[in-house]
């Protein structure tokens, strides 16, 4: 656990990607096989299940930090987390801990079932063995909150500069369905054995905007200097659903989100056109909700996510079906590296012969003759429930990761509307104890209706400024909400708009984020409701 | 029948009708009696100034020409026929308490205040008082120090790592207080020390106040590039990320805060290193220095005041939270970032307060004296 804490430490400690590769190798170099996999395991998102739930976890802490719980609550808001509030808070006893993360790790492990006391008698043991550092990094694998300030890319590109290996590669071994007391690290490097999980998705290949960072539309004109001629390119609707990769090897099927998630029993309307897939078939493509043949906002497939169990009734309002984009593997071998038109023909041939076409789809080539006439065509997207157009290059192999070149994606201008921020809250991370996270509101008449909230969007200056105003402009109090004084106007974009039940306002916008300060609008000149619910019509 | 308090908050300042002075007023006044030399203590404008003698020439570099009397520590001087008297704060070098006295009745001012001798200003000294008017810029339990032995023995060893992989050294605090808390504690084996003007004239400053500081070279102009990079240099808040201070690159920088001690703070300053480093108490140290005043109340005039005075009256003091323009807003002070680094100071030590403030405020609350 001390080469773990250190590692954690060391990251914070330098904003330099060469630096962070080096202190990543260098903690491979000096650790056991088995807590290199266990590090890769947390650092992917492969937490250990959680065997001390968030109340007693915070019930133990605030009896072994002995203060009252309305100051650790107090404490947690301008610490912004948990897991670093604790290890603040709790008493140190100059101990240090020698036991190593695969030690530390089946300990938790082992508390499986135990009865609480005992769960109890160990957190505070642990805790007390642990120095400040230790605490930290051992309460975040506690909680299952594990974000560290470092990508997987860089993850990888140091463990493949260890074991000598290409990233992809080492990419590839890390996907799926794997845990760290059962994966050895001589498998994962060893070359031999690279395939051998029948359940493996390849990592997913990911589009960059075409706009890049900047919301500003490229003329017909900038896609030509971009892209070059528009005869290389193959456009598609980008779908607004789940994006998805579906194996079919050995008589078993696979869904695996994006995310890395298993999700095959999410999706059971889906089964049956896998299993007649050949053997050695993954796809790749878009999960939506479909009714009638016409795709549905992605609104309707949000009643489905996050459900453990799918009643009758859910299956029957938001039934999903697929668009598929692409053929990864063919007849069990890796297609990844023919061109983009080579392995669209291959994915037309199994569409075509597929007994369920009504949950099968194809994603639809657009044609198009010039720049001018896509960016037309692209105006439809609102109709077509699409976010925009794909373009991808005719002869591009399947790559790994969001990489610039051969696939982009030119979506849309989001919708937008001029706001009232009326509460703030502070957020977490790099944010914590800074007034980052906003409600925003449209007049209703004389009255402010609050409709979304953003976090993201601004600068790191206009934070510094807002958190200054709320500090200053504090009305009320709510636990950690401030409302404010109504006075700043931000122009909020979002993606799409739905009616809702569950919000004041009667809608849910989809992906709100701060388009930019309004300095220059009073707050008498921010839309009203109509305005808003106007965008509902379309 | 009830006795006026002695001291009132007003929204000048703290305020002694009887005496017919202030405490560290932030707005112009005849009288002002000034804890320390930090700028949202000592503001300019009043026409006579009353402070501890080793404030006196950082008072005068800061604010010109004013008309000052200085005291020693325990120093008796009566105004109106209201005893004051100044005990050290242990804050940063001439940081004084002030204690006012009339009638039996005892108060004392902490100004900005810490428990832990740091070897450069006069320890924190506690005094008996009925009412005790405190800082409590860190009062969170999440705020514990280490002792300063230990995080020096970090500062030394980082340096000394620099050095051997050819990295300047950059160290960041504030230029009353921090800069020389780290100067004294620097191993000078290593290599030299170097300073930003900003720094070294509140050095020379000192140095004119009979402080003896280890040496220092300022930088100029003719300071020699790779002479600079092999030793320590002392920037202030202020050079983060200037041209001034890239000039120097490659280098590492570290940044001495109690902030730091919270990594979202660190993260957002993007220090190389964070020294967990304060010249205010710690939880323990105001709970500490607070209980060793015996006092019947205490006012918290700064910092986590909310907070602080609940679990005060938590535990059985009769806490107040009173709202002056002291370390600007309570929460201010984490949410400056590298990129808008404030002028000087601890993120806040030295800064002009807005008047937006005081207009926030409930009617009633805070001033006047509705808590007493």
């Amino acid at each position: 656990m001390k080469a773990f804490a250190q590692l954690f430490t060391s990251l914070d400690e330098t904003n330099k990607t060469n630096e962070k590769v080096k202190v990543l190798k260098n903690y491979f170099n000096c650790v056991p096989d088995t807590d290199k996999m266990h590090m890769l395991a947390l650092f992917s998102g492969r937490k250990p299940k959680r065997q001390i739930n968030s109340t007693q976890f915070r019930t133990w802490a605030i009896e072994a930090s002995n203060i009252p719980a309305w100051l650790f609550e107090e404490s947690y808001h301008v610490v912004g987390d948990l897991a670093e509030t604790v290890a603040l808070l709790l008493p140190d006893h100059g101990n240090s801990s020698n036991k190593t993360l695969t030690e530390w790790i089946g300990e938790i492990n082992a508390l499986n079932n135990m009865p609480e006391v005992e769960k109890h008698d160990w957190l505070t043991r642990s805790w007390a063995m642990l120095d400040a550092q230790e605490r930290f990094v051992f309460n975040k694998i506690l909680t299952g909150s594990f974000r560290v300030g470092v990508s997987q890319n860089l993850v990888i590109k140091a463990l493949a500069d260890v074991a000598e290996l290409d990233a992809a590669t080492i990419t590839h071994r890390m996907m799926g369905n794997w845990m760290p007391e059962t994966y050895l690290y001589e498998e994962l490097v060893h070359t031999d054995t690279a395939l051998e999980d029948v359940s493996r998705p390849y990592p997913f290949f990911l589009a960059y905007p075409v706009q890049e960072t900047s919301e500003k539309q490229k003329s017909p004109e900038a896609m030509q200097t971009l892209l070059g001629n528009a005869d290389e390119w193959q456009a598609e609707w980008k779908w607004d659903g789940i994006r998805a990769q579906l194996i079919k090897r050995e008589g078993e099927i696979f869904i695996w989100s994006r995310g890395e998630d298993l999700a095959t029993d999410k999706f059971p309307e889906l089964h049956a056109l896998l299993h007649h897939l050949p053997d050695g078939t993954v796809l790749d493509g878009e999960i939506l909700s479909f009714q009638n043949g016409q795709p549905l906002s992605f609104a309707v497939l949000q009643t489905r996510i996050g459900r453990k169990t799918l009643s009758k009734k859910i299956l029957e309002d938001s039934p999903v079906a697929l668009i598929a984009y692409d053929c990864l593997e063919y007849d069990g071998e890796d297609i990844r590296y023919k061109t983009q038109t080579e392995r669209r023909q291959l994915l037309e041939g199994l569409q075509a012969t597929t007994p369920y076409p009504e949950v099968f789809n194809i994603s639809s080539l657009i044609t198009f003759k010039s720049w001018d006439e896509l960016a037309e065509i692209r105006e439809q997207s609102r109709a077509m429930i699409a976010e925009g157009i794909m373009l991808k290059r005719k002869d591009a192999h399947y790559q790994v990761g969001r990489r610039r070149g051969d696939w982009w994606k030119w979506k849309i201008d989001p919708l937008s509307i001029d706001a009232v921020m009326i509460y703030a809250q502070k957020g977490h991370g790099r944010r914590a104890d800074l007034y980052t996270d906003y409600t925003f509101a449209v007049w209703d008449g004389d009255k402010l209706v609050p409709f979304a909230k953003a976090y993201s969007g601004l600068t790191d200056t206009e934070i510094n400024k807002v958190d200054s105003f709320v500090k200053r402009n504090t009305l009320e109090k709510f636990g950690p909400v401030r409302t404010v004084k109504p006075e700043l106007v931000f122009e909020i974009g979002f993606e799409g708009i739905n009616k809702s039940t569950r919000h004041k306002s009667g809608v849910a916008l989809r992906f709100p984020r701060i388009l930019r300060w309004r300095h220059d609008k009073p707050k008498e000149e921010a839309d009203t409701i109509e305005t808003l619910k106007a965008l509902l019509g379309e | 029948m009830l006795q006026k308090p002695l001291l009132e908050f007003t929204d000048k300042g703290i305020y002694c009708a009887k005496g017919n002075f202030y405490i560290d007023p932030w707005q112009p006044v005849d009288d002002a009696v000034i804890t320390h030399a930090h700028a949202d203590h000592a503001y300019t404008g009043h026409k006579r100034y009353l402070a501890h003698h080793l404030s006196r020439e950082v008072l005068y570099y800061r604010l010109g020409e004013i008309q000052l009397q200085t005291v020693e520590y325990g120093e008796k001087v009566m105004k109106n026929g209201v005893e004051i008297s100044m005990f050290p704060a242990g804050h940063v070098i001439g940081s004084a308490q002030i204690r006012v006295e009339s009638q039996g009745q005892v108060w004392v001012v902490s100004g900005d205040y810490k428990t832990e001798d740091d070897g450069v200003c006069t320890p924190f000294e506690p005094v008996n008082c009925h009412h005790f008017i405190s800082e409590c810029t860190f009062g969170m339990p999440i705020y514990k120090w280490k002792p300063q032995s230990e995080i020096f023995a970090d500062v030394n060893s980082w340096w000394r790592q620099n050095v051997a992989q050819n990295l300047a050294t950059v160290i960041v605090g504030y230029s009353l207080g921090k800069a020389q808390r780290i100067l004294q504690n620097l191993d000078l084996s290593i290599g030299n020390v170097y300073t930003h003007g900003v720094i070294e004239n509140t050095n020379e400053a000192l140095r004119r106040n009979g402080i003896v500081l280890q040496p220092t070279h300022r930088i100029t102009q003719e300071s020699v590039k790779e002479e600079v990079r092999k030793g320590i240099i002392i920037a202030p808040p202020s050079s983060v990320g200037t041209p001034w201070m890239r000039k120097f690159g490659p280098y590492s920088f570290g940044y001495c805060s109690g902030w730091m001690a919270l990594r979202g703070a660190k993260r957002r300053r993007a220090a190389d290193r964070g020294f967990v480093m304060s010249d205010h108490a710690d939880w323990t140290g105001l709970i500490s220095a607070i209980d060793a005043t015996r006092c019947e109340s205490v006012y918290l005039t700064h910092g986590s005041t909310a907070t602080f005075s609940r679990y005060l009256r938590d535990i059985g003091f009769d806490a107040h939270e009173v709202h002056t323009l002291y370390g600007g807003e309570e929460e201010e002070a984490p949410a400056q970032s590298a990129s808008q680094p404030s002028p000087e100071g601890e993120g806040f030590e030295e800064k002009i307060p807005v008047k937006i403030a005081m207009e926030a405020l409930p009617p009633g609350e805070g001033l006047g004296g509705a808590a007493l």
